[in-house]
């Protein structure tokens, strides 16, 4: 059994070389228990070590002492070391013990929502992502964490500097669980709707051998975001897992009676189905988007009238669309062609629109920049994926288990070009 | 109404007006009067002649088109007419329970002379009775000898009492049952045509298309009349079952030997009327010269009902509105025809909708006023027909609803690709994205430290999007050997339009700048990509898919 001096001044000692700080490690694990055992002492001889140098060592003794739930009650300064180290550590040292670094931000973030100040966790949490991950493709558990105190401090802007990473490689199937969840929230409340469907569509559609709370939350937000975008819910893809198709739908039945209601285009039953389910819609706190479906409606009935009118006088508009007075249906219309989702322009003298259409010509510097920058990330990814399918053919995990469901080798499966992309 | 001006009773079905009764003098503006023996249909002189009418079918048909009518024309005057009808002929026969059926429908309506008569159908239950046991011990004896033609003759007769006695399901089983005793193909279509026979009445048209392809698989010749009865039962069949396409072709196929020879299932004027319709809804213009106007066959038809003869002129020369005027007047007496009563709504207005679009092709702009004209319309309905097709996208234009005129929307087809290209190539990074994220895990869950939990372990080993990543490679190796996006764009674009010459030449035009584009953009880059471009000549200019 070793005194806490004792750890301290082998972290001292040990902080230099690679090969030092390894073995400091293995010394630290064997004390661990030690740490826990006199964590109340613990906060002064943070003091004595140096977070920038002896970051391994400090990250044993803080993880330690802010297991103890005494005093982090008690001491004020605990944060603020928390945010000292954090800034400071060196990436390389914490690597090493990453479920240490790990617990010790989460105890931070807890800290920082129950004092109610998200918005401080924000920029800390945002270094140590980075700090902890070896390239940016990879998730960790912290990435759930820092989304959640941007939606909590209503930072969703912050969100996006992490959720423009493409993930490749995911640790826990809950982190990617609540990444996605916390993702299509920032992004819905960017209004950035098809980002958020694509981030709820990765939920409901991964692996799942089991039915999860998030997924069926993810799923009810989907249906909402599905109407609003498209009008319609898409059916599952036929690789989602057969728990998800069978057992999502069962567990969101007052969204899946709002399509229905939407689908029939009228006005006054989707109102009346609205009304019905007004509390289970508050529960989920789901029922901004549900208003947003509502008006969803007016704009899809007006986007349709485009396609088939040239010129159409207000009050038809306003009939159409099935809105009470032409002074509404211009606002509508206004609203839209200033979101760019119609191409219009109002006559107010007659009380016409006239629908123009699409001016986009491609032929802009700008849109075929636009495009070369596609044309760049589509062979990146195909690159990638390519490389992942000869990864996978050579893996002997996988060969043996096709190997059995299908005994000969045919040559006539590997010629099917799907004639989508032909 | 034509016919009005010239004093004529009989216009609308045009089956010929046979004025059994010599009421030629009366006024048919006058309203209706129901009487025996000649009624009228629907309102403003539009009038049936049920009796001539029935007297173009024979047989269990003739029954039970007079009792469709009965049911649905809403006019008392005709409905006592058709079951008068129906109960002279049903006395000639020997079914005593239609004749039950009937008699309670009739009521005491038509008077003493066609009260029930309780001693006709005791005698001929009776009658039924004896004739069934004969039969069946025929039948076992003929059985008992084991000589194959007799036995077909038993079940055969069998089958021919239970029909005439309305035991339609026996009829059915027992005409079946003879199929194990034919021996010759004439047999084989003596059962069919039976079988055929019963399973129209019974409404069973899956069993009548069955055994109208089994007939026409028999190795003999068919004769002519067999031959078209054939093809009417087969029209019947599609019909019923709304192919409407199929049911055209097969009644512009029959021949005109059938004459009078099918009338207990249809007459000549039906296939007139039931093929002229279907054409119509469903042939575009060209099939429509060459199939149904110049097919010197189903002329002979036609000249039976010139008035469907007319609208198929009307619409084929474009003349709309004597061609609607023309089918507005037959609708009331098809809707009493028992075949079409289901079909005569969605052919009307698929009808309708080709008519409208036939109209607008030719022109850039169109005036709804005078197309409300040729429509004999208003034009706030024209505006919400025209809506419909638009939002359908059958008619390619758009309206101007300020000044009324319809403009015609051509699409410009290096825009539309642009668009759909990019919306490809949007939905293509997502699922790849998708995927890739998770087959991320794929090389994690295999490594020994994830083998021991096996809860998770499972569900990535279930994950189907394996083979969804197998399949997206391929894709990924066409857009490779494509690599640039506008070689996917005239793929795409000569796959649309690899009929019009306009497209052909937009295919070249974009894909020489596609080249110079390539050419420019790796010109810096000496790679395999340039040669290949040989190899990338699309497939139609290799001649053809």
């Amino acid at each position: 059994m070793e005194s806490v001096e004792a750890v301290v001044a082998h972290i001292q000692g040990l902080s230099g070389s690679q090969e030092e700080v390894a073995h400091l490690h293995s010394l630290l694990k064997q004390s661990e228990d030690a740490l826990r055992s006199q964590a109340a002492r613990l906060g002064a001889f943070l003091h004595q070590l140096d977070p920038s140098v002896h970051s391994l060592g400090y990250l044993f003794l803080l993880e330690a002492y802010s297991s103890d739930p005494v005093c982090r009650e008690q001491d004020g300064d605990f944060l603020l070391s928390i945010l000292e180290f954090i800034n400071s550590c060196s990436a390389e040292q914490i690597r090493l013990a990453p479920e240490k670094f790990i617990s010790v931000c989460k105890s931070f973030k807890d800290k920082v929502m129950q004092l109610q100040v998200p918005i401080q966790g924000i920029v800390p949490l945002r270094t140590a992502i980075r700090k902890l991950q070896a390239s940016s493709e990879q998730l960790t558990t912290l990435h759930s964490d820092y989304l959640l105190l941007c939606l909590l401090a209503k930072c969703y802007k912050a969100g996006l500097s992490i959720l423009d990473d493409d993930i490749f490689e995911v640790d826990q199937p809950r982190d990617l669980f609540l990444y996605c969840y916390y993702g299509g929230m920032v992004n819905i409340g960017l209004k950035r709707y098809r980002k958020a469907w694509e981030c709820l569509h990765n939920v409901i559609t991964a692996p799942m051998a089991t039915l999860n709370a998030i997924a069926v939350e993810a799923y009810k937000k989907y249906i909402l975001v599905s109407i609003i975008l498209n009008g319609q819910v898409p059916s599952f893809p036929k690789y989602t897992s057969s728990t998800a198709q069978r057992n999502l739908k069962s567990h969101t039945q007052p969204y899946i009676d709002l399509a229905n209601c939407y689908a029939t285009g009228t006005f006054s039953e989707l109102e009346g189905c609205i009304q019905t389910n007004l509390e289970k819609f508050q529960a989920d706190s789901n029922l901004g988007l549900v208003k947003q479906v509502l008006s969803s409606l007016y704009k899809g009935n007006i986007q349709r009238l485009t396609q088939t009118y040239l010129t159409l006088s207000l009050q038809d508009i306003a009939n159409a669309a099935q809105l009470k007075t032409p002074r509404e249906a211009e606002m509508h219309v206004l609203q839209m062609i200033q979101d760019g989702e119609i191409f219009a322009t109002i006559n107010q003298k007659d009380g016409m629109v006239s629908f123009h259409e699409d001016p986009e010509q491609y032929k802009t510097c700008g849109m075929i920049e636009h495009i070369d920058s596609s044309i760049q990330r589509l062979m990146a990814l195909s690159k990638k994926l390519g490389s992942l399918d000869e990864h996978m053919s050579c893996d002997p995990a996988y060969l043996t288990r096709i190997g059995k469901e299908r005994p000969r080798f045919d040559f006539d499966e590997f010629d099917s070009v799907p004639h989508k992309f032909l | 109404m034509e016919g009005d001006d010239e004093g004529t009773f009989v216009v609308a079905t045009g089956y010929d007006a046979t004025y059994a009764n010599g009421d030629v003098g009366d006024d048919p503006r006058l309203p209706p009067t129901p009487r025996l023996g000649k009624a009228a249909v629907g309102g403003g002189g539009d009038l049936m002649d049920v009796e001539a009418y029935a007297a173009l079918y024979t047989g269990r048909t003739k029954v039970a088109r007079l009792l469709f009518i009965g049911e649905w024309c809403g006019n008392e005057g005709v409905q006592l007419e058709a079951f008068r009808l129906a109960h002279d002929e049903i006395k000639k026969g020997e079914d005593s329970h239609l004749y039950r059926e009937v008699m309670t429908k009739i009521g005491d309506r038509l008077g003493p002379r066609y009260a029930f008569d309780q001693v006709w159908a005791d005698a001929v239950d009776r009658r039924a009775e004896v004739r069934k046991e004969k039969l069946e011990n025929e039948l076992n004896i003929y059985k008992t000898n084991l000589i194959k033609e007799s036995i077909r003759m038993g079940f055969n007769d069998l089958a021919d009492f239970f029909y005439a006695h309305g035991q339609l399901g026996d009829a059915f089983k027992n005409y079946v049952r003879t199929r194990d005793y034919c021996t010759t193909s004439k047999h084989i279509i003596h059962m069919c045509l039976n079988v055929i026979l019963v399973s129209i009445e019974l409404s069973q048209f899956m069993h009548v298309s069955n055994y109208v392809s089994k007939a026409e698989q028999t190795p003999e010749q068919l004769d002519p009349v067999t031959h078209s009865k054939l093809r009417c039962a087969a029209g019947l069949a599609h019909l019923e079952t709304k192919k409407y396409k199929l049911a055209a072709r097969k009644f512009l196929e029959t021949g005109h030997e059938l004459g009078n020879n099918y009338t207990d299932v249809i007459a000549p004027q039906d296939v007139a009327i039931y093929g002229g319709l279907c054409a119509l809804a469903s042939f575009d213009r060209t099939e429509l010269k060459n199939k149904v106007i110049d097919n010197i066959n189903f002329r002979n038809f036609l000249e039976l009902v010139p008035e469907v003869r007319e609208l198929i002129n009307d619409f084929y020369a474009s003349r709309y509105a004597s061609c609607l005027e023309y089918l507005e007047n037959l609708k009331p007496n098809l809707l009493l025809d028992i075949h079409l009563h289901d079909h005569v709504e969605t052919l009307y207005t698929e009808i309708r909708h080709k008519a409208i679009i036939q109209y607008t092709i030719p022109f850039i702009s169109v005036d709804l006023h005078t197309m409300a004209g040729a429509f004999k319309t208003n034009v706030a309905g024209l505006e919400k027909e025209l809506e419909a097709l638009i939002t359908d996208n059958q008619i390619q234009a758009r309206i101007d609803s300020h000044n009324k005129i319809l403009y015609a929307r051509h699409a410009d087809q290096r825009n539309a690709t642009f668009q759909r290209v990019l919306q490809t190539g949007v939905e293509f990074e997502r699922d790849v994205r998708a995927m890739l994220l998770k087959e991320s895990k794929a090389p994690r869950r295999r490594s020994p430290s994830h083998i021991h939990a096996k809860g998770q372990r499972k569900t990535w080993d279930h994950d189907p999007t394996v083979a969804e990543a197998a399949a997206i490679c391929h894709r990924t190796s066409v857009w490779a050997v494509q690599r640039r996006l506008p070689w996917a764009a005239h793929v795409k674009l000569g796959a649309r339009s690899r009929e019009s010459q306009q497209g052909q030449r937009l295919v070249e035009r974009e894909r020489e700048r596609a080249e110079v584009n390539i050419n420019e953009s790796y010109e810096s880059a000496p790679s395999p990509r340039r040669c290949s471009l040989p190899a990338l000549t699309p497939w139609w200019n290799r001649g053809g898919p």
